[in-house]
Protein backbone atom coordinates (compact mmCIF):
# COMPACT_ATOMS: atom_id res chain seq x y z
CA UNK A 1 0.00 0.00 0.00
CA UNK A 2 1.93 2.96 -1.26
CA UNK A 3 -0.85 5.46 -0.71
CA UNK A 4 -1.06 4.67 2.97
CA UNK A 5 0.28 7.45 5.15
CA UNK A 6 3.88 6.88 6.09
CA UNK A 7 4.00 5.32 9.52
CA UNK A 8 5.47 7.64 12.08
CA UNK A 9 6.65 5.12 14.62
CA UNK A 10 8.42 7.54 16.87
CA UNK A 11 5.45 9.89 17.24
CA UNK A 12 2.78 7.31 17.80
CA UNK A 13 4.96 4.98 19.84
CA UNK A 14 5.73 7.87 22.13
CA UNK A 15 2.06 8.67 22.55
CA UNK A 16 1.14 5.07 23.20
CA UNK A 17 3.98 4.87 25.69
CA UNK A 18 2.69 7.95 27.54
CA UNK A 19 -0.84 6.49 27.51
CA UNK A 20 0.55 3.28 28.99
CA UNK A 21 2.40 5.12 31.74
CA UNK A 22 -0.65 7.13 32.74
CA UNK A 23 -2.84 4.06 32.82
CA UNK A 24 -0.32 2.10 34.84
CA UNK A 25 -0.13 4.87 37.43
CA UNK A 26 -3.78 4.44 38.23
CA UNK A 27 -4.89 2.43 41.22
CA UNK A 28 -6.24 -1.02 40.52
CA UNK A 29 -4.45 -1.40 37.17
CA UNK A 30 -1.80 -4.11 36.85
CA UNK A 31 0.96 -4.19 34.18
CA UNK A 32 -0.76 -7.12 32.46
CA UNK A 33 -3.95 -5.06 32.16
CA UNK A 34 -1.98 -2.31 30.46
CA UNK A 35 -0.53 -4.79 27.97
CA UNK A 36 -3.99 -6.14 27.31
CA UNK A 37 -5.51 -2.69 26.86
CA UNK A 38 -2.62 -1.55 24.70
CA UNK A 39 -3.34 -4.47 22.40
CA UNK A 40 -6.92 -3.28 22.32
CA UNK A 41 -5.90 0.31 21.61
CA UNK A 42 -3.70 -0.85 18.78
CA UNK A 43 -6.56 -2.91 17.42
CA UNK A 44 -8.54 0.31 17.09
CA UNK A 45 -5.56 2.17 15.63
CA UNK A 46 -5.00 -0.56 13.05
CA UNK A 47 -8.64 -0.54 11.96
CA UNK A 48 -8.73 3.26 11.77
CA UNK A 49 -5.54 3.61 9.74
CA UNK A 50 -6.99 1.08 7.28
CA UNK A 51 -9.91 3.47 6.89
CA UNK A 52 -7.43 6.14 5.82
CA UNK A 53 -6.72 8.07 9.00
CA UNK A 54 -3.18 9.15 9.76
CA UNK A 55 -1.57 7.36 12.72
CA UNK A 56 -1.93 10.46 14.87
CA UNK A 57 -5.60 10.84 14.07
CA UNK A 58 -6.12 7.14 14.55
CA UNK A 59 -4.45 7.32 17.94
CA UNK A 60 -6.70 10.15 19.08
CA UNK A 61 -9.87 8.39 17.96
CA UNK A 62 -8.71 5.07 19.40
CA UNK A 63 -8.06 6.65 22.79
CA UNK A 64 -11.56 8.10 22.70
CA UNK A 65 -13.01 4.69 21.88
CA UNK A 66 -11.18 2.92 24.65
CA UNK A 67 -12.71 5.51 26.92
CA UNK A 68 -11.52 7.50 29.85
CA UNK A 69 -8.69 5.88 31.75
CA UNK A 70 -10.36 6.87 34.97
CA UNK A 71 -13.50 4.90 34.12
CA UNK A 72 -11.57 1.83 33.01
CA UNK A 73 -9.33 1.88 36.04
CA UNK A 74 -12.37 2.17 38.30
CA UNK A 75 -14.09 -0.73 36.53
CA UNK A 76 -10.99 -2.90 36.79
CA UNK A 77 -10.49 -1.92 40.43
CA UNK A 78 -14.03 -2.94 41.28
CA UNK A 79 -13.31 -6.42 39.97
CA UNK A 80 -9.89 -6.67 41.62
CA UNK A 81 -10.56 -5.36 45.09
CA UNK A 82 -7.52 -7.19 46.42
CA UNK A 83 -5.30 -5.31 44.07
CA UNK A 84 -6.96 -2.07 45.00
CA UNK A 85 -6.21 -2.91 48.58
CA UNK A 86 -2.55 -2.91 47.80
CA UNK A 87 -2.70 0.38 46.00
CA UNK A 88 -4.70 2.27 48.58
CA UNK A 89 -7.33 4.15 46.70
CA UNK A 90 -10.91 3.29 47.29
CA UNK A 91 -13.40 3.45 44.49
CA UNK A 92 -15.77 5.72 46.34
CA UNK A 93 -13.27 8.37 47.28
CA UNK A 94 -10.31 8.58 45.01
CA UNK A 95 -8.96 11.65 46.78
CA UNK A 96 -5.21 11.40 46.64
CA UNK A 97 -4.66 12.70 50.16
CA UNK A 98 -6.66 10.00 51.90
CA UNK A 99 -3.77 9.16 54.17
CA UNK A 100 -4.49 11.80 56.80
CA UNK A 101 -8.26 12.00 56.41
CA UNK A 102 -10.20 11.35 59.57
CA UNK A 103 -7.18 11.62 61.82
CA UNK A 104 -9.01 13.54 64.54
CA UNK A 105 -12.13 11.35 64.73
CA UNK A 106 -9.83 8.33 64.77
CA UNK A 107 -7.94 9.76 67.75
CA UNK A 108 -11.29 10.32 69.47
CA UNK A 109 -12.24 6.68 68.98
CA UNK A 110 -8.78 5.60 70.16
CA UNK A 111 -9.13 7.69 73.32
CA UNK A 112 -12.53 6.16 74.07
CA UNK A 113 -11.16 2.67 73.45
CA UNK A 114 -8.23 3.42 75.74
CA UNK A 115 -10.51 4.67 78.54
CA UNK A 116 -12.82 1.68 78.13
CA UNK A 117 -9.85 -0.52 79.01
CA UNK A 118 -8.28 1.84 81.52
CA UNK A 119 -11.09 2.14 84.06
CA UNK A 120 -11.78 -1.58 84.57
CA UNK A 121 -8.04 -2.28 84.78
CA UNK A 122 -7.57 0.45 87.37
CA UNK A 123 -10.53 -0.90 89.35
CA UNK A 124 -9.22 -4.47 89.20
CA UNK A 125 -5.79 -3.33 90.32
CA UNK A 126 -7.18 -1.51 93.34
CA UNK A 127 -9.77 -4.12 94.38
CA UNK A 128 -8.71 -7.70 94.94
CA UNK A 129 -12.33 -8.87 94.81
CA UNK A 130 -13.05 -7.39 91.37
CA UNK A 131 -15.66 -9.59 89.68
CA UNK A 132 -14.57 -11.77 86.76
CA UNK A 133 -17.37 -10.24 84.73
CA UNK A 134 -15.35 -7.04 84.62
CA UNK A 135 -12.99 -8.76 82.17
CA UNK A 136 -15.88 -9.87 79.95
CA UNK A 137 -17.44 -6.42 80.11
CA UNK A 138 -14.17 -4.78 79.13
CA UNK A 139 -13.80 -7.14 76.21
CA UNK A 140 -17.35 -6.44 75.03
CA UNK A 141 -17.08 -2.67 75.48
CA UNK A 142 -13.82 -2.58 73.55
CA UNK A 143 -15.49 -4.66 70.82
CA UNK A 144 -18.35 -2.16 70.73
CA UNK A 145 -15.95 0.77 70.31
CA UNK A 146 -14.09 -1.03 67.52
CA UNK A 147 -17.44 -1.82 65.87
CA UNK A 148 -18.48 1.84 66.11
CA UNK A 149 -15.16 2.87 64.62
CA UNK A 150 -15.55 0.43 61.73
CA UNK A 151 -19.10 1.62 61.08
CA UNK A 152 -17.82 5.19 60.94
CA UNK A 153 -14.73 4.40 58.90
CA UNK A 154 -16.30 2.01 56.43
CA UNK A 155 -19.57 3.98 56.22
CA UNK A 156 -21.53 0.83 56.92
CA UNK A 157 -25.29 1.19 57.20
CA UNK A 158 -25.46 2.62 60.70
CA UNK A 159 -28.80 1.30 61.91
CA UNK A 160 -28.44 -2.27 60.71
CA UNK A 161 -24.82 -2.61 61.84
CA UNK A 162 -25.45 -0.97 65.21
CA UNK A 163 -28.46 -3.20 65.78
CA UNK A 164 -26.51 -6.36 64.94
CA UNK A 165 -23.62 -5.33 67.19
CA UNK A 166 -25.88 -4.28 70.08
CA UNK A 167 -27.94 -7.46 69.97
CA UNK A 168 -24.95 -9.81 69.73
CA UNK A 169 -22.80 -8.08 72.33
CA UNK A 170 -25.87 -7.54 74.51
CA UNK A 171 -26.71 -11.24 74.50
CA UNK A 172 -23.11 -12.09 75.34
CA UNK A 173 -23.07 -9.54 78.17
CA UNK A 174 -26.39 -10.65 79.66
CA UNK A 175 -25.61 -14.37 79.55
CA UNK A 176 -22.14 -13.90 81.02
CA UNK A 177 -23.47 -11.58 83.71
CA UNK A 178 -26.31 -13.85 84.83
CA UNK A 179 -25.09 -17.40 84.18
CA UNK A 180 -24.65 -18.93 87.68
CA UNK A 181 -21.11 -20.17 87.19
CA UNK A 182 -19.68 -22.46 89.86
CA UNK A 183 -16.24 -23.79 90.70
CA UNK A 184 -14.00 -24.73 88.80
CA UNK A 185 -15.32 -22.13 86.30
CA UNK A 186 -14.09 -23.99 83.23
CA UNK A 187 -17.10 -23.08 81.10
CA UNK A 188 -16.73 -19.43 82.10
CA UNK A 189 -13.12 -19.35 80.95
CA UNK A 190 -14.06 -21.12 77.73
CA UNK A 191 -16.87 -18.68 77.02
CA UNK A 192 -14.55 -15.73 77.63
CA UNK A 193 -11.91 -17.19 75.34
CA UNK A 194 -14.45 -17.64 72.57
CA UNK A 195 -15.92 -14.15 72.76
CA UNK A 196 -13.07 -12.61 70.68
CA UNK A 197 -13.58 -15.30 68.01
CA UNK A 198 -17.30 -14.67 67.72
CA UNK A 199 -16.70 -10.90 67.80
CA UNK A 200 -14.11 -11.18 65.03
CA UNK A 201 -16.71 -12.74 62.74
CA UNK A 202 -19.33 -10.18 63.81
CA UNK A 203 -16.91 -7.33 63.07
CA UNK A 204 -16.36 -8.87 59.65
CA UNK A 205 -20.02 -8.30 58.88
CA UNK A 206 -19.74 -4.73 60.17
CA UNK A 207 -16.59 -4.15 58.12
CA UNK A 208 -18.25 -5.35 54.93
CA UNK A 209 -21.45 -3.37 55.53
CA UNK A 210 -23.96 -3.88 52.75
CA UNK A 211 -21.70 -6.49 51.17
CA UNK A 212 -21.66 -8.74 54.21
CA UNK A 213 -23.43 -11.52 52.35
CA UNK A 214 -20.91 -11.60 49.51
CA UNK A 215 -18.54 -14.49 50.09
CA UNK A 216 -15.84 -13.01 47.89
CA UNK A 217 -15.65 -9.78 49.91
CA UNK A 218 -14.86 -11.62 53.12
CA UNK A 219 -11.37 -12.15 51.84
CA UNK A 220 -10.89 -8.37 52.08
CA UNK A 221 -11.74 -8.68 55.75
CA UNK A 222 -9.27 -11.54 56.19
CA UNK A 223 -6.63 -9.34 54.60
CA UNK A 224 -7.66 -6.55 56.97
CA UNK A 225 -7.30 -8.86 59.99
CA UNK A 226 -3.88 -10.07 58.83
CA UNK A 227 -2.52 -6.57 58.44
CA UNK A 228 -4.21 -5.44 61.65
CA UNK A 229 -2.26 -8.17 63.39
CA UNK A 230 1.03 -7.00 61.86
CA UNK A 231 0.38 -3.41 62.91
CA UNK A 232 -0.58 -4.50 66.42
CA UNK A 233 2.70 -6.41 66.76
CA UNK A 234 4.64 -3.39 65.54
CA UNK A 235 2.81 -1.07 67.93
CA UNK A 236 3.34 -3.54 70.78
CA UNK A 237 7.08 -3.53 70.08
CA UNK A 238 7.15 0.26 70.23
CA UNK A 239 4.95 0.17 73.31
CA UNK A 240 7.41 -2.17 75.02
CA UNK A 241 10.21 0.32 74.44
CA UNK A 242 7.98 3.13 75.73
CA UNK A 243 7.16 1.24 78.91
CA UNK A 244 10.80 0.33 79.49
CA UNK A 245 11.95 3.92 79.04
CA UNK A 246 9.15 5.27 81.24
CA UNK A 247 10.29 2.96 84.00
CA UNK A 248 13.92 4.00 83.57
CA UNK A 249 13.27 7.74 83.39
CA UNK A 250 11.00 7.96 86.43
CA UNK A 251 13.30 5.76 88.50
CA UNK A 252 16.06 8.30 87.84
CA UNK A 253 14.13 10.97 89.70
CA UNK A 254 13.07 8.57 92.42
CA UNK A 255 9.39 8.21 91.45
CA UNK A 256 7.86 4.74 91.33
CA UNK A 257 6.61 4.45 87.74
CA UNK A 258 4.48 1.37 88.35
CA UNK A 259 1.17 3.20 88.71
CA UNK A 260 1.77 5.23 85.57
CA UNK A 261 2.66 2.12 83.62
CA UNK A 262 0.03 -0.33 84.86
CA UNK A 263 -2.87 2.08 85.25
CA UNK A 264 -2.24 4.47 82.40
CA UNK A 265 0.21 3.57 79.66
CA UNK A 266 -0.56 -0.13 79.24
CA UNK A 267 -4.39 -0.08 79.42
CA UNK A 268 -4.73 3.13 77.38
CA UNK A 269 -2.18 1.75 74.94
CA UNK A 270 -3.93 -1.58 74.48
CA UNK A 271 -7.33 0.02 73.85
CA UNK A 272 -5.97 2.76 71.64
CA UNK A 273 -3.65 0.49 69.67
CA UNK A 274 -6.55 -1.55 68.31
CA UNK A 275 -8.19 1.55 66.82
CA UNK A 276 -4.93 3.08 65.59
CA UNK A 277 -3.93 -0.20 63.95
CA UNK A 278 -7.34 -0.55 62.28
CA UNK A 279 -7.05 3.00 61.00
CA UNK A 280 -3.50 2.46 59.79
CA UNK A 281 -4.49 -0.64 57.85
CA UNK A 282 -7.10 1.33 55.91
CA UNK A 283 -5.22 4.60 55.60
CA UNK A 284 -1.82 3.19 54.75
CA UNK A 285 -2.70 0.19 52.68
CA UNK A 286 0.20 0.91 50.39
CA UNK A 287 2.76 0.67 53.19
CA UNK A 288 2.18 -3.02 53.74
CA UNK A 289 1.52 -3.51 50.05
CA UNK A 290 4.22 -6.06 49.53
CA UNK A 291 4.63 -7.18 53.08
CA UNK A 292 1.70 -9.59 53.31
CA UNK A 293 2.85 -11.85 50.46
CA UNK A 294 6.44 -11.70 51.70
CA UNK A 295 5.49 -12.61 55.26
CA UNK A 296 3.32 -15.42 53.97
CA UNK A 297 6.17 -16.65 51.79
CA UNK A 298 8.66 -16.52 54.68
CA UNK A 299 6.57 -18.17 57.36
CA UNK A 300 4.78 -20.83 55.35
CA UNK A 301 8.00 -22.82 54.73
CA UNK A 302 9.15 -22.30 58.33
CA UNK A 303 5.93 -23.60 59.83
CA UNK A 304 5.87 -26.44 57.32
CA UNK A 305 9.39 -27.40 58.44
CA UNK A 306 8.32 -27.22 62.08
CA UNK A 307 5.39 -29.56 61.49
CA UNK A 308 7.41 -31.98 59.36
CA UNK A 309 10.21 -31.94 61.94
CA UNK A 310 7.77 -32.73 64.73
CA UNK A 311 6.21 -35.57 62.72
CA UNK A 312 9.69 -36.91 61.93
CA UNK A 313 10.71 -36.75 65.59
CA UNK A 314 7.63 -38.70 66.59
CA UNK A 315 8.37 -41.35 63.98
CA UNK A 316 12.04 -41.67 64.90
CA UNK A 317 11.63 -41.78 68.67
CA UNK A 318 8.44 -43.80 68.45
CA UNK A 319 7.14 -41.70 71.31
CA UNK A 320 3.68 -40.35 70.91
CA UNK A 321 3.08 -37.49 73.27
CA UNK A 322 1.28 -38.28 76.50
CA UNK A 323 -2.39 -37.92 76.01
CA UNK A 324 -3.94 -35.23 78.11
CA UNK A 325 -5.96 -32.08 77.75
CA UNK A 326 -2.91 -29.90 77.23
CA UNK A 327 -1.90 -31.91 74.18
CA UNK A 328 -5.32 -31.34 72.65
CA UNK A 329 -5.02 -27.63 73.33
CA UNK A 330 -1.52 -27.43 71.86
CA UNK A 331 -2.64 -29.29 68.75
CA UNK A 332 -5.60 -26.93 68.50
CA UNK A 333 -3.22 -24.00 68.69
CA UNK A 334 -1.10 -25.52 65.93
CA UNK A 335 -4.21 -25.87 63.77
CA UNK A 336 -5.25 -22.28 64.54
CA UNK A 337 -1.84 -20.94 63.54
CA UNK A 338 -1.75 -23.05 60.38
CA UNK A 339 -5.28 -22.00 59.43
CA UNK A 340 -4.43 -18.35 60.10
CA UNK A 341 -1.27 -18.53 58.04
CA UNK A 342 -3.10 -20.38 55.31
CA UNK A 343 -5.92 -17.81 55.24
CA UNK A 344 -3.39 -14.99 55.18
CA UNK A 345 -1.45 -16.59 52.32
CA UNK A 346 -4.63 -17.19 50.36
CA UNK A 347 -5.79 -13.61 50.82
CA UNK A 348 -2.37 -12.28 49.80
CA UNK A 349 -2.30 -14.31 46.59
CA UNK A 350 -2.39 -12.42 43.31
CA UNK A 351 -5.58 -12.71 41.26
CA UNK A 352 -5.43 -15.15 38.38
CA UNK A 353 -1.79 -15.99 39.02
CA UNK A 354 -0.77 -19.35 37.52
CA UNK A 355 -0.14 -22.36 39.75
CA UNK A 356 3.19 -21.88 41.51
CA UNK A 357 5.44 -23.41 44.12
CA UNK A 358 3.83 -21.38 46.88
CA UNK A 359 0.49 -23.07 46.16
CA UNK A 360 2.13 -26.49 46.43
CA UNK A 361 3.81 -25.44 49.65
CA UNK A 362 0.42 -24.43 51.04
CA UNK A 363 -0.77 -27.96 50.36
CA UNK A 364 2.25 -29.43 52.15
CA UNK A 365 1.64 -27.15 55.14
CA UNK A 366 -2.03 -28.04 55.38
CA UNK A 367 -1.41 -31.75 54.82
CA UNK A 368 1.34 -31.84 57.47
CA UNK A 369 -0.97 -30.18 60.00
CA UNK A 370 -3.72 -32.67 59.20
CA UNK A 371 -1.43 -35.70 59.48
CA UNK A 372 -0.14 -34.43 62.81
CA UNK A 373 -3.71 -33.97 63.98
CA UNK A 374 -4.72 -37.49 62.95
CA UNK A 375 -1.64 -39.06 64.57
CA UNK A 376 -2.15 -37.29 67.87
CA UNK A 377 -5.90 -37.81 67.95
CA UNK A 378 -5.64 -41.51 67.20
CA UNK A 379 -3.00 -41.85 69.91
CA UNK A 380 -5.40 -40.20 72.30
CA UNK A 381 -8.53 -41.97 71.12
CA UNK A 382 -8.36 -44.62 73.84
CA UNK A 383 -7.74 -42.10 76.57
CA UNK A 384 -10.46 -39.67 75.64
CA UNK A 385 -13.32 -42.02 76.52
CA UNK A 386 -11.91 -42.88 79.95
CA UNK A 387 -12.39 -39.52 81.59
CA UNK A 388 -15.85 -38.70 80.32
CA UNK A 389 -16.76 -35.49 78.58
CA UNK A 390 -15.50 -32.51 80.52
CA UNK A 391 -16.38 -29.14 79.02
CA UNK A 392 -12.75 -28.36 78.36
CA UNK A 393 -12.13 -31.59 76.54
CA UNK A 394 -15.33 -31.37 74.55
CA UNK A 395 -14.55 -27.78 73.57
CA UNK A 396 -11.01 -28.74 72.58
CA UNK A 397 -12.29 -31.71 70.57
CA UNK A 398 -15.02 -29.68 68.90
CA UNK A 399 -12.50 -26.99 68.10
CA UNK A 400 -10.24 -29.64 66.65
CA UNK A 401 -13.04 -31.03 64.51
CA UNK A 402 -13.99 -27.62 63.16
CA UNK A 403 -10.41 -26.60 62.41
CA UNK A 404 -9.39 -29.96 60.94
CA UNK A 405 -12.53 -29.95 58.82
CA UNK A 406 -11.70 -26.51 57.49
CA UNK A 407 -8.13 -27.56 56.69
CA UNK A 408 -9.21 -30.86 55.13
CA UNK A 409 -11.56 -28.99 52.81
CA UNK A 410 -8.74 -26.61 52.00
CA UNK A 411 -6.45 -29.49 51.12
CA UNK A 412 -9.12 -30.95 48.86
CA UNK A 413 -9.68 -27.64 47.04
CA UNK A 414 -5.92 -27.07 46.80
CA UNK A 415 -5.43 -30.44 45.12
CA UNK A 416 -8.30 -29.69 42.75
CA UNK A 417 -6.75 -26.29 42.00
CA UNK A 418 -3.27 -27.71 41.44
CA UNK A 419 -4.70 -30.26 39.03
CA UNK A 420 -6.56 -27.51 37.20
CA UNK A 421 -9.95 -28.95 38.10
CA UNK A 422 -11.24 -25.99 40.08
CA UNK A 423 -10.49 -22.29 40.19
CA UNK A 424 -8.71 -20.77 43.16
CA UNK A 425 -11.85 -18.90 44.07
CA UNK A 426 -13.44 -22.22 45.10
CA UNK A 427 -10.80 -22.52 47.82
CA UNK A 428 -11.37 -18.92 48.90
CA UNK A 429 -15.08 -19.52 49.22
CA UNK A 430 -14.52 -22.68 51.21
CA UNK A 431 -12.32 -20.82 53.66
CA UNK A 432 -14.84 -18.02 54.08
CA UNK A 433 -17.60 -20.55 54.77
CA UNK A 434 -15.29 -22.17 57.34
CA UNK A 435 -15.07 -18.78 59.04
CA UNK A 436 -18.84 -18.73 59.40
CA UNK A 437 -18.72 -22.20 60.97
CA UNK A 438 -15.94 -21.19 63.36
CA UNK A 439 -17.99 -18.15 64.39
CA UNK A 440 -21.07 -20.31 64.95
CA UNK A 441 -19.02 -22.77 66.99
CA UNK A 442 -17.71 -19.94 69.16
CA UNK A 443 -21.29 -18.78 69.80
CA UNK A 444 -22.21 -22.32 70.85
CA UNK A 445 -19.32 -22.44 73.32
CA UNK A 446 -20.30 -19.04 74.72
CA UNK A 447 -24.05 -19.59 75.01
CA UNK A 448 -24.74 -23.34 75.09
CA UNK A 449 -21.75 -24.87 76.85
CA UNK A 450 -22.26 -23.30 80.29
CA UNK A 451 -25.84 -24.59 80.78
CA UNK A 452 -24.87 -27.87 79.09
CA UNK A 453 -22.23 -28.53 81.73
CA UNK A 454 -24.16 -27.18 84.72
CA UNK A 455 -22.07 -23.97 84.69
CA UNK A 456 -19.01 -25.77 86.00
CA UNK B 1 -32.51 2.14 19.82
CA UNK B 2 -30.57 2.23 23.04
CA UNK B 3 -30.29 -0.98 25.01
CA UNK B 4 -30.32 -0.16 28.73
CA UNK B 5 -27.19 -0.48 30.85
CA UNK B 6 -28.71 -3.11 33.11
CA UNK B 7 -29.74 -5.30 30.22
CA UNK B 8 -26.31 -5.01 28.62
CA UNK B 9 -24.68 -5.97 31.90
CA UNK B 10 -27.03 -8.89 32.52
CA UNK B 11 -26.53 -10.35 29.07
CA UNK B 12 -22.78 -9.77 28.99
CA UNK B 13 -21.58 -13.00 30.63
CA UNK B 14 -23.67 -15.45 28.58
CA UNK B 15 -22.90 -13.53 25.41
CA UNK B 16 -19.19 -13.58 26.12
CA UNK B 17 -19.18 -17.28 26.98
CA UNK B 18 -21.17 -18.06 23.86
CA UNK B 19 -18.74 -16.10 21.68
CA UNK B 20 -15.85 -18.03 23.20
CA UNK B 21 -17.50 -21.33 22.23
CA UNK B 22 -16.70 -20.27 18.66
CA UNK B 23 -13.03 -20.58 19.55
CA UNK B 24 -10.43 -18.70 21.59
CA UNK B 25 -10.38 -14.97 21.18
CA UNK B 26 -9.01 -11.70 22.60
CA UNK B 27 -10.53 -8.47 23.83
CA UNK B 28 -10.63 -6.37 20.70
CA UNK B 29 -11.93 -9.22 18.55
CA UNK B 30 -14.64 -10.03 21.10
CA UNK B 31 -15.99 -6.47 21.04
CA UNK B 32 -15.94 -6.52 17.24
CA UNK B 33 -17.86 -9.77 17.29
CA UNK B 34 -20.49 -8.40 19.67
CA UNK B 35 -21.02 -5.35 17.47
CA UNK B 36 -21.21 -7.54 14.39
CA UNK B 37 -23.65 -10.05 15.92
CA UNK B 38 -25.97 -7.36 17.26
CA UNK B 39 -25.86 -5.29 14.09
CA UNK B 40 -24.37 -2.47 16.10
CA UNK B 41 -27.18 -2.35 18.65
CA UNK B 42 -25.04 -3.69 21.48
CA UNK B 43 -21.98 -1.57 22.15
CA UNK B 44 -19.66 -2.98 24.77
CA UNK B 45 -17.26 -0.69 26.50
CA UNK B 46 -13.76 -1.79 27.42
CA UNK B 47 -14.66 -1.05 31.03
CA UNK B 48 -17.36 -3.70 30.76
CA UNK B 49 -15.42 -6.33 28.85
CA UNK B 50 -12.09 -6.58 30.65
CA UNK B 51 -13.33 -6.71 34.24
CA UNK B 52 -15.86 -9.31 33.07
CA UNK B 53 -13.16 -11.39 31.40
CA UNK B 54 -11.04 -11.21 34.53
CA UNK B 55 -13.96 -12.15 36.74
CA UNK B 56 -14.87 -15.17 34.62
CA UNK B 57 -11.21 -16.15 34.66
CA UNK B 58 -11.17 -15.95 38.44
CA UNK B 59 -14.32 -18.05 38.60
CA UNK B 60 -12.69 -20.63 36.32
CA UNK B 61 -15.24 -20.23 33.51
CA UNK B 62 -12.64 -19.04 31.05
CA UNK B 63 -8.90 -19.52 30.99
CA UNK B 64 -6.35 -17.19 29.51
CA UNK B 65 -2.89 -17.38 28.08
CA UNK B 66 -0.49 -14.83 26.70
CA UNK B 67 0.69 -15.23 23.14
CA UNK B 68 2.28 -13.04 20.52
CA UNK B 69 0.04 -11.42 17.96
CA UNK B 70 0.88 -11.26 14.24
CA UNK B 71 2.30 -7.80 14.83
CA UNK B 72 4.62 -9.19 17.51
CA UNK B 73 2.82 -7.72 20.51
CA UNK B 74 1.73 -9.48 23.70
CA UNK B 75 -1.86 -10.52 23.41
CA UNK B 76 -4.04 -12.27 25.98
CA UNK B 77 -6.24 -15.01 24.53
CA UNK B 78 -9.26 -16.38 26.33
CA UNK B 79 -10.81 -19.84 26.05
CA UNK B 80 -13.98 -21.25 27.58
CA UNK B 81 -13.50 -24.06 30.12
CA UNK B 82 -15.78 -27.05 30.75
CA UNK B 83 -17.06 -25.19 33.79
CA UNK B 84 -17.80 -22.20 31.57
CA UNK B 85 -19.81 -24.43 29.26
CA UNK B 86 -21.85 -25.72 32.19
CA UNK B 87 -22.50 -22.15 33.27
CA UNK B 88 -23.44 -21.20 29.72
CA UNK B 89 -25.93 -24.06 29.51
CA UNK B 90 -27.53 -22.85 32.72
CA UNK B 91 -27.66 -19.27 31.47
CA UNK B 92 -29.18 -20.51 28.26
CA UNK B 93 -32.01 -22.17 30.15
CA UNK B 94 -32.60 -19.04 32.19
CA UNK B 95 -32.66 -16.76 29.15
CA UNK B 96 -34.99 -19.12 27.33
CA UNK B 97 -37.37 -19.01 30.27
CA UNK B 98 -37.28 -15.21 30.24
CA UNK B 99 -37.75 -15.17 26.49
CA UNK B 100 -40.70 -17.57 26.61
CA UNK B 101 -42.36 -15.61 29.38
CA UNK B 102 -41.92 -12.29 27.67
CA UNK B 103 -42.90 -13.84 24.33
CA UNK B 104 -46.32 -14.76 25.65
CA UNK B 105 -46.85 -11.29 27.05
CA UNK B 106 -45.65 -9.63 23.85
CA UNK B 107 -48.33 -11.52 21.94
CA UNK B 108 -51.07 -10.38 24.32
CA UNK B 109 -49.66 -6.89 24.26
CA UNK B 110 -49.68 -6.74 20.48
CA UNK B 111 -53.39 -7.57 20.49
CA UNK B 112 -54.06 -4.93 23.10
CA UNK B 113 -51.96 -2.30 21.41
CA UNK B 114 -53.20 -2.80 17.87
CA UNK B 115 -56.25 -0.51 18.19
CA UNK B 116 -54.11 2.28 19.65
CA UNK B 117 -51.57 1.95 16.89
CA UNK B 118 -54.47 2.10 14.45
CA UNK B 119 -55.75 5.25 16.14
CA UNK B 120 -52.34 6.88 15.99
CA UNK B 121 -51.91 6.26 12.31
Amino acid sequence: MTDAPAPAPSGIEEQVERWRRELLARAGVAPDDVDELEDHLRGHIGALTKLGLTPDEAFLVAVQRVGSQHAIAADLAREHSGRLWKQHVSVRDSAADGSTSGLLPMLGFAAIAGLVVKFPVAYALQHDDAPFFLLVATLLLLSAVVAAFLIWQRRSPVLAAAAAVTVTLGVFALTQAFYPYVDPFHTRLLATMHIPIAVAVLLGAVYLGTQWREVDRWLDYVRFLGELFIYLVLIALGGGVLVGLTGGVFSLVGIDPRVIITEWIVPLGIGGAVIVAAWLVEAKKSVLENMAPVLAAVFTPLFTLLLLGFLGAMLVTGRIVDANRDVLIIIDLVLVVVLGLHLFSVSARRDNAPVGWSDRLQLVLVAAALILDVVVLSAMAGRIGEYGATPNKLAALGENLVLAGALAGSAWYLVAFLRGKRPFVALERWLVRSLYVIGAWAVIVILVFPPLFAFR
Amino acid sequence: MQIGKDLVAASAAPLLLAILTEGESYGYAIIQRVTELSGGQLEWSEGLLYPLLHRLERLGQVEASWATSDAGRRRKYYRITPQGRTELAEQQRAWKAVDTTLGQLWRNLRLALTPQIGALS
